[in-house]
């Protein structure tokens, strides 16, 4: 039960992160990837001030060895960069790009964004439903 | 100009809070394509409660804050062809890499996973690219 509220603190706390920086605004987020026009550096920012908490947090986590509710912490990172995760991550930013939206925010601005949000996060939504077979369908299609 | 940014960091703070608080004390990684993403493809129905509870507090706090306390403007494209496809390109890639913004940004990035890096640099670029081909060479984007 405890981990429950928890967890609804910490989406909260992320939610109100994305307000109070603005990051639900998909022009600011635009802004950010737009080089060649009027630059919003606004995003940086945010990223910055968000690894920061987590810079000491890998750590304190690494010393105690588990989470305070008796959780393992999750296994070292993966060091694999391989095809998956060059494809995936561009074309990621090519729609991150082209609307403002990436997963947080899109769930952030489902009560706010009227009919065109609900519309990004149902197509983003099938697009996650569609991942596992459009990875076998490119395992085999493209042998590694 | 300069309060956004500092709005932007403290906001960001506030985002680096909530991922210290899920990772020390329930021992998750908050990247929320694979909270989401994990209850859409099923692979995470095992802790689904406290995916959907998370993604209830991310969706719930802007609501609250737009009723009780400021109108928040977010400027989402009207236009519905661009919007589904941005969706479905942001849906697949996520996945693909296995994580967005908030699980390679934040949660990778701060422990230094060279995966991580190397998405978030492949993401940041092609979102350049795309709005700058889109905006400035094709004139789709406003």
């Amino acid at each position: 039960m405890m981990h429950l509220l928890v967890a609804l603190f910490s989406g909260s706390l992320f939610g109100l992160g994305l307000v109070v920086s603005d990051m639900v605004n998909a022009q600011r987020v635009q802004g950010w990837m737009d080089v060649l026009g009027n630059w919003d550096p606004t995003l940086g920012f945010v990223l910055l001030g968000a690894i920061l908490p987590m810079l000491l947090a890998w750590p304190l986590g690494a010393r105690r060895g588990k989470a305070l509710l008796g959780n393992a912490l999750p296994g070292p990172a993966s060091v694999q960069i391989n095809r998956e995760l060059f494809l995936g991550a561009a074309l990621f930013g090519v729609g991150w790009g082209l609307v403002g939206l990436c997963p947080g925010p899109a769930v952030a601005g489902l009560g706010l964004n009227g009919s065109s949000g609900l519309l990004f996060f149902l197509a983003m939504g099938v697009g996650m439903f569609a991942v596992p077979s459009l990875r076998r369908a490119f395992q085999r299609a493209v042998p590694a | 100009m300069q309060q956004e940014w500092v709005m932007g960091f403290l906001g960001g703070l506030l985002i680096g809070l909530a991922a210290l608080t899920f990772l020390l004390v329930n021992g998750r990684i908050m990247g929320v394509s694979g909270l989401l993403g994990g209850l859409i493809d099923r692979s995470g129905w095992g802790n689904g409660a406290e995916r959907l509870v998370f993604l209830f507090g991310l969706f719930l706090i802007p609501v609250l804050w737009a009723h009780f306390v400021a109108p928040v403007d977010t400027h989402v494209s009207s236009n519905i062809g661009l919007v589904i496809f941005a969706g479905v390109l942001v849906g697949i890639g996520s996945r693909l890499a296995n994580g967005c913004t908030s699980g390679h940004g934040v949660c990778g990035i701060s422990r230094f996973s060279i995966r991580s890096i190397f998405a978030t640099a492949v993401y940041l670029l092609s979102g350049v690219l795309a709005v700058s081909l889109f905006r400035h060479f094709l004139g789709v984007l406003p």
